[in-house]
């Protein structure tokens, strides 16, 4: 069966039918469930996020990023690559529960290659008080679908639901030159995929 | 076969009679209309059992003739009272009786004729073509031509205005959302009807309701791609009427919707799944209704330099050339604060920040680069001058600040992350 596939079907076609996951950014995020980002402040949350939505974008898939904290830069996403035509983007000017519901309306409708929602800046007594019940109902949503759910935060906030969790650490911060003519260059961290109980550790570099 | 119905001074009736048997219709003159009848044999039969078809339909006196060539319906149902069917092949016999006066030339021809004592269509026919060549020229050879029943034209089909509004005033002022929406969903599918009868579709609704004591409500919803489905619009008009409810009691409703070419879509095995249009209207409807039309949609960046400036724009699959590539690497991202939180920065002797306080950021800075200095706008109301620095705290933060040169107020733009 594998080989008449293989005869009628390019490999490179056949690859794309695998519903695995999204992206190769940092090992990249598994399909049809919810994945969590957690990291502090300046840890590369946003950057890992962005390299995901341009990968999914230049894949011919439509995104949608739920910004519940208006942080998205769309000039240095479009630096990074993401097709910004083909993402849509929900600014929710603070509100988490506009960003939860536009999230559960979006992974209803379907459709999208990656739906993420960016809670990063939401401050920590209100995620809190997201009920576990609402991300389990998300992740049902997006389950035997080709949709991969990603939740960014400041810290683990969807408990035991996701299928894979991503914890950020930033490293050393790369200034080059000396002032007045010194130059930000990015930064180095350390990212730790949690998947079935077993981590794993990778070292990324976030340049400008 | 042709049909033609002949009533001096009922045109708009002949019309409508015609309009319910046929899509081509020729308005001859202020009293005759001729139209296709070929398409109907499958659904009423013989030429005489469609002939009887129409002439059960037209509904006041009129004279109805059938024949396979336009002009010789025309002379036939002009000449002739009552209902006539020709067959093919006898239009010269059943035309001969009938006076020459319904053909139309030209004077000079005319009073040729009438001093040749050419009286009928039958006599004008009977003449040598030859001579009648010869003697009358072309003119005259059409005219031969006609009155044997030989014409062979096209019809010269009026255009449909294709117009899709509808509009209804109920017995009573409507003081509910829901009873408003009952009538529009009726008339939504009464228009989508019409339109898919044209093969046609929608991408614009215009929905005006005439209030009681208030000005005229107006909701106008353009879809980004055509569609054709009551029940979507009947929804986004729902939501649309939640979320900026009329005021008042509504005395009457008016719809339209614009026509426009259907969708077509080449659909491919491997090709990822897209939202479906129809889906996405809705959820971004109802979206819309939670954090407002200006926060939805895909970021377009505008033509300038100043800082943060973009627009929102309709969703679309970027066409392959001009795909942006992504990085290899992770890019440093901004996460912008909106609007940039103000800050109180102290410098060093260098002029560099030393030290900053503000709700996002506190401490002293360990590391700066800057300033990078822009400006523009000069020419419009609000110009900007900034001296840029990406600054690291003492506490690990990286941020990017700016010093806004016009006053010397100083803002966090956004963090790196």
């Amino acid at each position: 069966m594998g080989a008449i596939a293989t005869a009628i079907f390019p490999a490179s076609e056949l690859a794309r039918k695998e519903p695995e996951s999204l992206g190769s950014v940092l090992g990249g995020i598994p399909r049809g469930t919810l994945t969590e980002i957690a990291g502090p402040g300046s840890s590369g949350r946003m950057s890992l996020l962005c390299g995901l939505l341009a990968e999914a974008t230049a894949g011919d898939e439509f995104c949608a990023l739920i910004d519940a904290n208006d942080a998205f830069d769309p000039a240095g996403a479009a630096g990074a690559g993401i097709r910004l035509s083909q993402l849509l983007w929900i600014r929710c000017g603070g509100n988490a529960e506009h960003a939860m519901k536009a999230a559960d309306l979006l992974t209803q409708a379907g459709g999208f290659g990656m739906v993420a929602i960016d809670l990063a800046d939401t401050p920590a007594n209100v995620l809190r008080h997201i009920p576990l019940a609402s991300w389990y109902r998300l992740r049902q949503a997006v389950e035997n679908t080709r949709t991969a759910l990603v939740s960014v935060g400041a810290y683990a906030h969807t408990s035991s639901c996701p299928a894979l969790k991503i914890e950020l650490m930033r490293k050393r911060i790369g200034w080059r030159g000396r002032s007045p003519w010194r130059l930000l260059e990015g930064f180095d961290g350390q990212a730790t995929r949690i998947r079935n109980h077993r981590s794993a550790e990778k070292q990324f570099t976030v340049a400008r | 076969m042709f049909a033609c119905l002949h009533a001096p001074g009922n045109l708009p009736l002949l019309v409508e009679c015609a309009r319910y048997f046929s899509p081509l219709i020729e308005e001859t003159s202020p009293d005759t209309v001729v139209f296709d009848i070929r398409g109907l044999r499958l659904i009423y039969g013989t030429p005489e059992q469609i002939a009887q078809e129409i002439w059960l339909r037209i509904g006041i006196p009129a004279n109805l003739a059938v024949a396979s060539n336009p002009d010789a319906a025309i002379y036939a149902a002009r000449g002739i009272k009552g209902l006539t069917v020709i067959a093919p092949g006898k239009e010269a016999a059943a035309l001969a009786p009938l006076p020459l006066m319904l053909l139309s030339g030209s004077p000079e021809l005319a009073s040729a004729l009438t001093l040749w004592g050419v009286r009928t269509l039958g006599s004008l026919a009977a003449l040598p073509p030859m001579g009648v060549a010869g003697r009358l020229g072309d003119e005259g050879l059409t005219l031969q031509r006609l009155a044997r029943g030989e014409g062979n034209r096209l019809l010269r089909t009026t255009q449909d205005p294709l117009e899709f509004r509808d509009e209804m005033e109920p017995e009573c002022t409507l003081d509910l959302v829901e009873s408003v929406l009952l009538l529009v969903g009726r008339m939504l599918n009464d228009l989508c009807a019409s339109l898919a009868r044209h093969s046609l579709a929608t991408n614009e609704l215009d929905l005006r309701l005439k209030l009681e004591q208030a000005p005229d409500y107006t909701a106008v919803l353009r879809l980004p791609v055509p569609m054709l489905d009551s029940k979507v619009f009947l929804k986004l008009l729902h939501l649309e009427l939640n979320r900026r409810p009329p005021g008042a009691a509504v005395e009457k409703i008016f719809l339209e919707l614009k026509p426009v070419e259907p969708r077509t879509v080449q659909h491919g095995l491997f090709i990822p799944a897209a939202p479906e249009p129809e889906k996405l209207e809705i959820t971004l409807a109802r979206i819309r209704s939670l954090v407002g039309s200006p926060n939805l949609g895909a970021p377009v960046i505008t033509d300038t330099h100043r800082p943060d400036s973009f627009q929102m724009g309709p969703l679309f699959k970027m066409q392959s050339g001009k795909v942006p590539v992504p990085a290899s690497q992770l890019k440093l991202m901004l996460r912008r604060f909106r609007p940039p939180v103000r800050a109180q920065v102290w410098r060093s002797p260098q002029g560099n920040p030393a030290r900053i306080l503000s709700s996002k950021a506190e401490g002293k800075v360990t590391a700066c680069a800057g300033p990078w200095l822009t400006s523009g706008g000069w020419w419009e109301r609000d110009p900007w001058d900034r001296a840029q620095w990406d600054i690291e705290m003492a506490n690990g933060g990286l941020f990017r600040i700016h010093c806004n040169v016009l006053t010397g107020m100083w803002g966090i733009e956004g963090s790196y992350d």
